[in-house]
């Protein structure tokens, strides 16, 4: 009874949906007050059902209740109470019932916090979004209801992916939806805009929060789930260039951009058309990887299971969605030319090149992800492109923003004096350029051009980004006080920084070796003993796992004591490999037990990665500056206020 | 302005490239035997390892060969209908249990029915892989001069069988008239 | 200079920038990317030369060897019509075994064995990488072909 309830909430979800779509916007362009009125009622009543529904999901997998099918193949009876409830999300039907409910919560969100938009604004952008919601609730209501029943109910059911049966895991997705989703608010205020046809910047201001938002939970989305590569695909990778990860890295460069494009149409009035574009871009690259992950057009070792019938369902939608934000934005956009010019050195010119550089970037991760299929239709050979394109690729266009962002960062609007923009950054440049040199000879006693130029451009970071929160403390005459979103700015700068200095490390010196070891044997690895002192069998709830002790010394003084496993699930009957690591915030030592070689012996991989924590730090930092940026006070301002306030020349974006 | 209209052109040509990959999604590949030849095979029976099942049994009918599994929860979904089919005496159907173990097997014809006129016990997967089967389920129309006439993957159901296998047995009985 | 002069050599500069940098890609792509060879066409001898490619089929039953103790392992790979043999050393993945459709990485060795540097197997053991099972549908099929040929030859006086 219960899966019928949620079925049918979803059914009532759709009819709200479709009401919360079409009228407000019909309303907006007649110009009729009661039909803009119904945005916000119907939009809450979508995420009550939306809600209610994904309640019942969530209730049937707490209840193990084997006669819906998508519980059946998910989950089982023994599996742990906080994986029923992550098991929800962890395949194709529910995580698509995740995204509407998260679209559900942005939508609820945006019609609470847009008291000071014209009516007819918030209208279409509710409208815009109850539309989305529509496609969604018709893509499962149709091809992926994950209420469909088993009869008769199965005895158990099939287990979750033990990969899915994860800490890390069960936050990852909402995460990464909450960012992927996000961006839907910016292309609902952009598509609201140009039907409305008031391009000015005011739209631009509205969407900058939002934007952030959205970002930063991204943001967090993605280090996680590399974080969980990290230790859970059990051998020590965290980026992979994966379809499915490039799927949510792509909407993170154009999302990016249009974060700082977005600041350049808000003070300046400049750039409009082309953050319109990016605006639909983000979103557009979102539902892009949505359809490339969900249809099987791509295979990756994520991807979830396929059918034809939903790819094309996507791909429908897309061409609509996308297509038709496209067509409209052809028409629009023309108008758009500025007449406002800026100076060779100022902050727009900086801002400019970081868009141009971001959206190469997006573009070959694009180019690398779609190449198979590509160059599949050119010859009809079936090809692959590893991770080591991707790196020369990424790295070609990136090296020279993060040059740039330092300078960016301290050059001001409209026009900068080049003298005091140097006598400026002299000092965190010389810092960058000794730091960057000495770290790798010193502390890992190699080093190449490569290594010395890519740490340059991450200790250059970090100084720029600490020079101007310096001079504040120190209360230096002449400093401005930093803003909020100036002070977000820096913050997310300064974790660009630490995740620069991060990779630059941990891809040039990681040790990495396969051994293969006897119970009592010692290696010695990277300066540390690894001893592996027994194995031994241990059983978990639903798996039984062969365990290893490995006890690791440094000079004869004790370090640390891993437990690598090699589990099988007793239910799915596939082996699992749950790596052992010491943490630490240098260095992480990393243990994985292999496979049986015969005699008593193991292949154990070993792994030394310094800094690895800093990658995610980065990314933590980053968002970090997101949170910081976003509360700033004038996107809290009321309508008046703000107008009276006007745009204040010269603040930092 | 044509500079306005480019991001949609080129959005445009990727949709084109995206509904032509579509089309290529192994799911809907033909089977490479479809009016060929079906693998032979001879297996021991589920239950009952002494005797074997194979394609000797059926040469000359018109049958159903029903790859399946206790693993697969798609196996379970489409086990009532046939269930169904059997106990309507449409067609003969014979079951590969496609690596799986016995007894789990046993079990589960014992709880849920046996639709099967006999099921062939394939633990290695050597046979499911000879037809060139992607997973479970997969359904093969067998004709009876042993050629495949067509081929099913995942759950078979009422909708499945009357478009798809229905006319093609039709059209054998009339050819054989 | 003049602001015009200025501009244009700012585009100058770009479109060179953009051109060199387009060129490096466009080489570490043809350098990178790794065709996928049916073990069919390896074992006819049209394997790439000096490059990586990937293979992909079934792991033969009873095929995998390796001295005891020993990291370097041995496997046989199939398509279902020809066989070839794998070298690998290191950790394999957590679903291999004997029966899977596992895909590797690699170039041919001097002795005619492919020497992998990486085997990958999916993380359902139930599914096939899709190039895998359609070559072995299709080499199955034309072995079977084959064998139908050659008995009905045989039948014939």
């Amino acid at each position: 009874m219960i899966p019928e309830l949620g079925h049918f909430a979803l059914i009532l979800a759709l009819s709200l949906a479709i009401c919360q779509g079409v009228m407000p916007l019909i309303g907006a362009q007649r110009g009729d007050d009661s039909l803009m009125a119904l945005a916000r009622p119907a939009a809450l009543g979508q995420f009550v059902f939306v809600a209610f529904s994904f309640g019942c999901l969530t209730w049937s997998f707490l209840q193990s209740d084997f006669s819906v099918l998508y519980v059946a193949n998910h989950s089982q009876l023994e599996l742990p109470t906080i994986y029923k409830i992550s098991a929800v999300w962890g395949a194709h039907e529910g995580s698509l019932l995740l995204w509407i409910l998260i679209l559900a919560v942005w939508t609820v969100a945006v019609s609470r916090y847009s008291a000071e938009l014209p009516l007819s604004m918030r209208a279409r952008v509710i409208g815009v979004l109850g539309l989305l919601s529509c496609g969604f609730l018709l893509f499962t209501l149709l091809t992926s209801n994950p209420f469909e029943r088993l009869i008769p109910a199965a005895q158990d059911g099939a287990d979750l992916n033990p990969l899915l049966q994860d800490p890390g895991l069960a936050i990852h997705p909402p995460l990464l939806y909450i960012g992927y989703v996000g961006f839907s608010v910016a292309f609902a205020f952009a598509v609201a805009a140009m039907l409305s046809g008031n391009l000015d910047q005011t739209w631009a201001r509205w969407t900058r929060p939002w934007t952030t938002w959205a970002w930063l939970f991204l943001t967090v989305g993605i280090a996680l789930g590399s974080w969980w590569a990290y230790y859970e695909l059990g051998w020590g990778g965290w980026w992979f260039w994966d379809p499915v990860e490039n799927a949510s890295f792509m909407p993170w460069l154009a999302g990016t951009a249009l974060i700082h494009s977005l600041a350049v149409t808000e003070k300046r009035g400049l750039f409009k058309s082309w953050t319109l574009l990016l605006a639909i871009s983000a979103f557009s690259l979102s539902l892009l990887g949505t359809f490339l992950v969900r249809s099987g057009i791509l295979v990756s070792v994520h991807a979830f299971a396929t059918d034809p019938s939903r790819g094309l369902f996507i791909l429908i939608f897309l061409g609509i969605v996308i297509g038709g934000a496209l067509t409209l934005y052809a028409m629009r956009a023309p108008s758009l030319d500025s007449a406002a010019g800026f100076r060779p050195l100022s902050r727009e010119t900086f801002l400019l090149l970081n868009n141009v550089l971001l959206v190469i970037a997006a573009t070959l991760v694009l180019f690398g992800t779609l190449s198979p299929l590509l160059v599949e239709f050119a010859s009809g050979e079936k090809i692959s492109v590893g991770p080591p394109w991707f790196e020369i690729a990424f790295v070609i266009p990136m090296l020279p923003l993060i040059f740039l962002v330092g300078l960016g960062m301290h050059t001001a609007w409209r026009t900068q004096d080049p003298r005091r923009l140097f006598a400026m950054v002299r000092t965190p440049a010389i810092i960058a350029v000794v730091l960057g040199v000495l770290v790798p000879t010193f502390f890992y006693g190699r080093f190449s051009l490569m290594t010395v130029v890519s740490l340059i451009a991450g200790f250059w970071i970090v100084a720029v980004s600490l020079l101007q929160p310096l001079r504040n403390l120190r209360r230096e005459e002449g400093a401005a006080r930093m803003t909020r979103s100036a002070l977000g700015m820096t913050v997310a700068h300064l974790g660009l920084g630490l995740f620069v200095i991060g990779v630059t490390i941990v891809s040039t010196f990681t040790v990495e070796e396969d051994i293969s070891m006897v119970p009592g044997q010692k290696v010695a690895v990277a300066g540390y003993d690894f001893e592996l002192k027994s194995l031994d069998r241990v059983e978990g709830p639903n798996y039984n796992a062969l365990e290893g002790l490995v006890e690791i010394r440094r000079n004869g003084e004790f370090v640390s004591e891993l437990r690598p496993q090699k589990r099988t699930y007793r239910v799915q009957q596939s082996p699992m490999t749950e790596a052992g690591i010491d943490v630490g915030w240098n260095r992480d030592l990393f243990v994985a037990l292999g496979d049986p070689l015969g005699n008593a012996a193991w292949s154990v991989r070993i792994q030394y990665k310094p800094m690895i924590r800093f990658i995610w730090l980065g990314a933590f930092v980053m968002a970090l500056g997101g949170i910081v940026a976003a509360s700033d006070r004038r996107y809290r301002l009321t309508a008046a206020a703000r107008d009276k306030q006007g745009v204040v020349a010269g603040e930092a974006a | 302005m044509l500079r306005y209209a480019a991001p949609a052109i080129v959005f445009a040509g990727m949709v084109a490239m995206f509904y032509f990959a579509l089309g290529r999604d192994p799911g809907e590949l033909p089977s490479p035997y479809l009016g060929k030849p079906a693998p032979q095979f001879e297996l021991p029976r589920v239950k009952d390892p002494s005797a074997t099942i194979g394609s000797a049994d059926y040469a000359g009918q018109t049958v159903l060969v029903n790859i399946w599994a206790t693993w697969c929860v798609g196996c379970r979904q489409e086990h009532d209908f046939l269930l169904q089919l059997a106990n309507s005496n449409a067609i003969p159907i014979i079951g590969i249990n496609w690596r799986d173990q016995r007894q789990e097997a046993i079990t589960w014809l014992r709880q849920l029915g046996d639709p099967y006129v006999a099921s062939g016990y394939d633990a290695d997967g050597r046979v499911g892989i000879d037809w060139g089967a992607y997973g479970a389920p997969e359904t093969f129309l067998i004709g009876p001069d042993g050629t495949v006439l067509y081929k099913h993957i995942s759950p078979l159901t009422q909708q499945v069988w009357e478009q798809e296998f229905v006319p093609r047995i039709e059209q054998v009985k009339q050819a054989s008239l | 200079m003049k602001p015009r002069q200025q501009r244009m050599l700012a585009v100058g500069l770009a479109a060179v920038g953009l051109l060199i940098a387009t060129v490096l890609t466009m080489q570490a792509f043809e350098k990178n990317m790794m065709f996928y060879v049916e073990i069919s066409e390896v074992a006819k001898g049209n394997a790439p030369e000096d490059r990586n490619f990937r293979v992909g089929g079934l792991v033969v039953e009873e095929s995998v060897v390796r001295e005891p103790g020993d990291l370097q392992v041995q496997f046989t790979l199939t398509d279902m019509e020809a066989e070839l043999d794998v070298l690998f050393s290191g950790v394999l993945p957590d679903l291999f075994r004997e029966g899977q459709g596992i895909i590797a990485h690699g170039r041919m060795g001097d002795n005619g064995k492919f020497v992998a540097d990486k085997v990958l197997a999916k993380h359902d053991e139930n599914y096939m990488p899709p190039e895998v099972a359609e070559s072995l549908a299709k080499h199955a099929a034309a072995k079977a072909a084959a064998q139908a040929e050659a008995a009905a030859e045989a039948v014939k006086p």
